[in-house]
């Protein structure tokens, strides 16, 4: 029985709408989600049945692999007739893996130059910190400190080890930080220079952009290590480490200008316009209007560009200098522990796995925090 | 319509002396000669394509002219950036798609300039700039983003942003053509206060309404040439053109 306004009255059986049990209608729910996306056929029921067994096995595989079979007891003799892995290795070896032959009663200033740096890193997450009036000059005091903690200084009374002896993490952080530091900037005005209206420029920086791009990285980082000093007088011989940042940020700085130049695409003529209108200056109106939007539109590829970047300091190790991956390589050829591959380069994983993927969050939160703003 | 007609001895603001401009081949602008004096508001009307914006984005620059002389406060526009930049801080502009600056909360779109290009105190042109989102209307939105605004509030933005730089003259290039109807009347409604406070203004717009009550001189454009420039009293009841005439019976009738 229907009234007039076309609905049921209030006293017959309830039809569809019933008070919803929340805990209930997400059980079925799930369930209801399994049953239409993984097991709707009969190849779907195959194939999930498969999948899960893959998954399975895989990593059941690798837990016992690397927990239930493994040892992680000291010393080589712990891991004779272990089936999974031999963690001693990592235990004996991690500071090698964490600073390369850094002189081992000087390991403390790395770590604190990388307590400094981290400090700062998680206070930036911070957004009103990061806010606060001349903070950045506070990451330039500190990555100052950082590095001369690193290097040394005969008048803090810190010994200054050879740069050659700077390796593993330390070192990989060193160029990907100072490369990024330096590259991104430099790259700024790389765009904005492919964009000039002053012919020069303009030709000076496609010129750059595009002969550095046709080059591989090992290649510039060959010329930065082994030419460069020929071209020099005899006496002058900088930096191996210097050399091969040198090269790193060069090359950077090319992939960074076509991402940034991407992002000032995307801006649109119409702000130029108002800013022009308003009588900013060229570079008040980059500075303030093009780049901060330029910049928000290409987060995505600028954090994939740093990512990279990242990882290609791993190729300084054909210079002759021992990042991370360096020194795993070089922890795996000690004679004491022989066939250790699989630890050390799965620890390498696990760190270079961290470092990316925190770079790759940052930037989400920044876009999100950006898309909420406006 | 009580607004005293601009007396004749009123100094001249913007002088323009057979301009010319061509887009590649089209001749956008042709031998166009025109005076406004202090105070005077001129509204440009015609049809799309007529050159009107053209003329008005030259005034300040946004354009460049390729014959003929202009003078703003008698500092003539050449390509000396030093006088482009001069005249621009006395020209303010209001854009068809208002153009505020999408990453800055609306106060800081409005004092931006003045802290930049004027130099004023932060404190100062902060205080500046919620005075004119006040004068708007729309001082309760100042640390918004202008995404969050409607099309009308964010129009209202953009005139109070051009205001904070204290121009002497103010051009606005059909302010409220991208606006939903029911939000015209609102942008029209701060423009005609601006009028009344003695600005000097050039608007390019399709409002007869307004024109009607706040303009001293009507100036039609059609085909890159100014028609017929006349007073709103004339030119809507005894067009001298017949153009003119063929224009007003197609924008009239609805």
């Amino acid at each position: 029985m229907m009234t007039e306004a076309g609905r049921l009255p209030p006293d017959s059986p309830p039809s569809k709408p019933q008070p919803p049990n929340p805990l209930l209608r997400l059980r079925l729910g799930a369930f209801g989600w399994m049953r239409k996306n993984l097991f709707s056929s009969w190849l779907n029921t195959l194939l999930t049945v498969a999948a899960a067994w893959i998954v399975w096995e895989a990593a059941s595989g690798m837990a016992r692999w690397a927990l239930l079979d493994a040892s992680f007891a000291e010393g080589p003799e712990a891991c004779k007739g272990i089936a999974g892995a031999c963690w001693g290795f990592i235990r004996e070896m991690w500071p090698l893996f964490l600073v390369g032959v850094y002189p081992a009663t000087e390991r403390w200033r790395p770590a604190v130059a990388l307590l400094i740096v981290a400090a700062l890193g998680a206070v930036t997450l911070n957004r009103r910190v990061r806010a606060r009036r001349g903070f950045w000059w506070l990451w330039l005091v500190g990555c100052a400190a950082a590095f001369l903690l690193i290097r040394g200084s005969p008048w803090l009374g810190l010994s200054m080890p050879e740069s050659t002896r700077w390796g593993g993490l330390m070192l990989t952080l060193i160029l990907t930080v100072a490369g990024i530091a330096v590259a991104f900037p430099f790259s700024i005005v790389l765009a904005l220079g492919r964009r000039s209206r002053m012919p020069i420029i303009r030709a000076l920086c496609v010129a750059y952009i595009e002969l550095i791009r046709g080059v591989p990285l090992i290649t510039i980082l060959f010329m930065a290590s082994f030419m460069l000093p020929l071209f020099f007088p005899a006496g002058l011989n900088f930096d191996k480490v210097l050399r091969a940042q040198v090269g790193i940020i060069l090359f950077s700085a090319a992939y960074l200008a076509e991402v940034v130049r991407g992002g000032l695409q995307g801006v649109g003529r119409g702000q130029l316009e108002a800013a022009g209108a308003l009588g900013l200056s060229y570079w008040h109106t980059m500075g303030f209007i093009v780049m901060p939007q330029a910049l928000r539109i290409v987060i995505p590829p600028l954090t994939g560009t740093f990512i990279a970047l990242l990882k290609d300091t791993s190729l300084v190790a054909i210079v002759g200098l021992f990042d991370l991956l360096g020194m795993a390589q070089q922890a795996v050829g000690n004679p004491q522990w022989l066939g250790k591959l699989i630890e050390a380069y799965a620890f390498v994983a696990l760190i270079y796995f961290s470092l990316c993927y925190g770079m790759s969050h940052f930037s989400r939160v920044l876009e999100r925090r950006f898309k909420a703003g406006q | 319509m009580s607004k005293p007609l601009p007396d004749a001895g009123q100094p001249l603001m913007i002088q323009l002396r057979q301009v010319n401009k061509w887009f590649g081949q089209f001749h956008v602008l042709k031998d166009i000669n025109l005076d406004v004096s202090r105070q005077e508001v001129v509204v440009i009307c015609g049809p799309s394509g007529s050159g009107k914006s053209t003329l008005i984005r030259c005034i300040n620059r946004l354009e460049e002219h390729q014959r003929g002389q202009i003078f703003v406060e008698g500092t003539e526009l050449t390509s000396d950036l030093k006088h482009i930049e001069l005249i621009r801080r006395e020209v303010g502009m209001v854009f068809q798609q208002f153009n505020l600056f999408p990453h800055l909360k609306v106060k800081d779109n409005v004092s931006l300039a003045p802290v930049w290009v004027r130099k004023l105190p932060r404190a100062e042109a902060d205080r500046l700039a919620m005075e004119l989102l006040d004068r708007v209307g729309i001082a309760e939105q100042a640390e918004k983003y202008p995404g969050q605004l409607s099309g009308g509030q964010q129009q209202r933005v953009a005139i109070a942003r051009a205001l904070a730089m204290q121009p002497k003259i103010m051009l606005f290039d059909e302010p409220t053509s991208a606006l939903d109807p029911e939000m015209i009347k609102e942008v029209l409604d701060v423009m005609r206060e601006l009028a009344k406070s003695g600005m000097t203004m050039i608007c390019v717009t399709h409002e007869m309404g307004f024109a009607r009550e706040v303009a001293d001189r009507i100036i039609f454009m059609d085909q890159g040439q100014i028609v017929e420039a006349n007073t709103p009293q004339e030119f809507f009841t005894n067009p001298r053109e017949q153009r003119t005439r063929l224009f007003l019976s197609q924008i009239l009738q609805h």
